[in-house]
């Protein structure tokens, strides 16, 4: 059920990505939907849920891109797996450490996707450590709203209920 | 697999995503020389494979031929060690044979030549005290051989019968101290007799003074002594000086190496009419 749940977020995701960022956000900085996503689900989940929604989430986004088929898969794998063990590790349910572990992760995930591009030699990025820095800000800010958000809905929701069924 | 159970794997299940990517990467990816990195890889994973499985191979072939198989080797070897030696042996005995093809073949050219009644004999012993120089040849009296008769070889004069037995006969080298033949100096026709030394020495005796020798001269039978035909070689003339007397000290070079005596021609007739043996035809 839980997997489920994170593969419908992930499409969902990817969804917005693809229709809602590029309009919101077109200008300022690339936020990264997905990856918030896959962020989201390891730290619920685990490294393992993580990892897969990473790579599906990745392979799905590589597909719709022009670029390597992979490379964006095996970055976001990595980073769901290791925000899952860090999800399982420390307690990030309060909004800085999920801020510096959004952070954290849009820069490795940069990191690696740039890196790889870098050793097979198929594109050259120049000065990214701007866009990066804004990048990342911009994934932590937004995910920390997201995340509190997509907890603060489900009590919302049972809050009310429970209101309308007092009042009767 | 249900899904708890994949939950427990997580470092296979990330190594597999792992995989997955980087084989999906390189599938896509050229390499600097144009080639897929996924053919690359694969065949350079597999090209060390193939290399590692032919060099295990190598070293089991190795180690199987060079210490295993070393057993049938020892045989083998054994069997060719005593082939060898056969070998050997029949070789010694060929070339043996080839020896005594051609000295025999240079006795019947040596009986042609000298227009002679001969008996070809084989050396059978060599003499047995070393005061004595004599041979025993394989033919007797009953080959018609007879005590004085001539013993000559290819190269020259041999010595004489001294004492014939039945199957058997004793040769007396013309190099023995008791030995003497009538000679004269081809060149110049000088005569004088030659005598054994013992010691494989000839001596030229009874030459003038006044004579011409040299060295080098050739030495020949002059016949005079009614046992070696006429024409014979003896040797040649190693040196030759004027001594005190009235008559030359020299020197003879025998022509036969009395050391190699093999097969021999017993000369049984001399004809009275003879003179130098023939010319060998070229």
């Amino acid at each position: 059920m839980r997997s489920a749940a994170a593969l419908a977020a992930i499409l969902v995701a990817i969804a917005l990505q693809t229709t809602l960022a590029s309009l919101v956000f077109q200008g300022t900085a690339a936020i990264d939907l997905v990856l918030i996503v896959v962020v989201f689900v390891a730290i619920k989940s685990g490294p393992v849920t993580g990892l897969l929604g990473g790579t599906v989430a990745g392979l799905i986004q590589d597909a719709l891109s022009s670029g390597i088929l992979g490379i964006g898969g095996l970055a976001k794998t990595i980073i769901g797996f290791l925000s899952g063990v860090l999800g399982t590790q420390f307690i990030v349910t309060a909004p800085l450490p999920r801020f510096l572990l959004l952070l954290l992760a849009t820069g490795l995930h940069t990191a690696i996707f740039m890196g790889l591009y870098t050793l097979l030699n198929l594109r050259q990025f120049e000065a990214p450590w701007p866009a990066v820095a804004g990048q990342a800000l911009g994934n932590a800010f937004v995910g920390v709203v997201a995340f509190t958000l997509v907890e603060w809905i489900p009590g919302f929701v049972d809050r009310r209920r429970a209101r309308r069924f007092l009042k009767r | 697999m249900a899904i708890a159970d994949i939950k427990q794997r997580t470092g296979v299940v990330l190594g597999a995503a792992i995989l997955l990517h980087v084989v999906l990467i390189s599938a896509q990816v050229n390499t600097a020389s144009g080639l897929p990195v996924l053919q690359v890889v694969t065949f350079g994973s597999f090209s060390e494979v193939q290399r590692a499985t032919m060099a295990l191979i190598d070293g089991v072939r190795g180690l199987w031929s060079g210490y295993v198989a070393l057993q049938q080797v020892q045989e083998e070897n054994a069997a060719l060690k005593q082939e060898l030696q056969n070998l050997q042996v029949r070789f010694q005995q060929e070339r043996a044979e080839a020896q005594r093809t051609d000295n025999l073949r240079q006795l019947l050219e040596l009986r042609d030549r000298a227009n002679l009644e001969t008996v070809a004999a084989e050396v059978i012993a060599g003499p047995a005290s070393p005061d004595f120089r004599t041979v025993t040849i394989d033919k007797g009296s009953s080959d018609g051989l007879a005590t004085d008769m001539a013993v000559i070889s290819p190269a020259g004069v041999v010595g004489r019968v001294i004492l014939p037995s039945g199957r058997a006969a004793k040769v007396q080298l013309l190099i023995d101290r008791n030995a003497a033949a009538g000679v004269l100096i081809e060149r110049t026709r000088v005569q004088g007799i030659v005598m054994g030394m013992g010691d494989g020495v000839l001596r030229l005796q009874y030459v003038p003074g006044t004579a011409d020798v040299k060295t080098g001269d050739l030495v020949v039978t002059s016949g005079i002594d009614g046992i070696y035909p006429k024409g014979f070689v003896i040797g040649t003339v190693d040196h030759a000086d004027r001594g005190a007397g009235a008559y030359l000290e020299i020197s003879v070079r025998a022509a036969v190496d009395f050391a190699r005596l093999e097969e021999v021609l017993i000369v049984k007739s001399v004809p009275a009419s003879r003179g130098a043996i023939e010319e060998p035809k070229p």
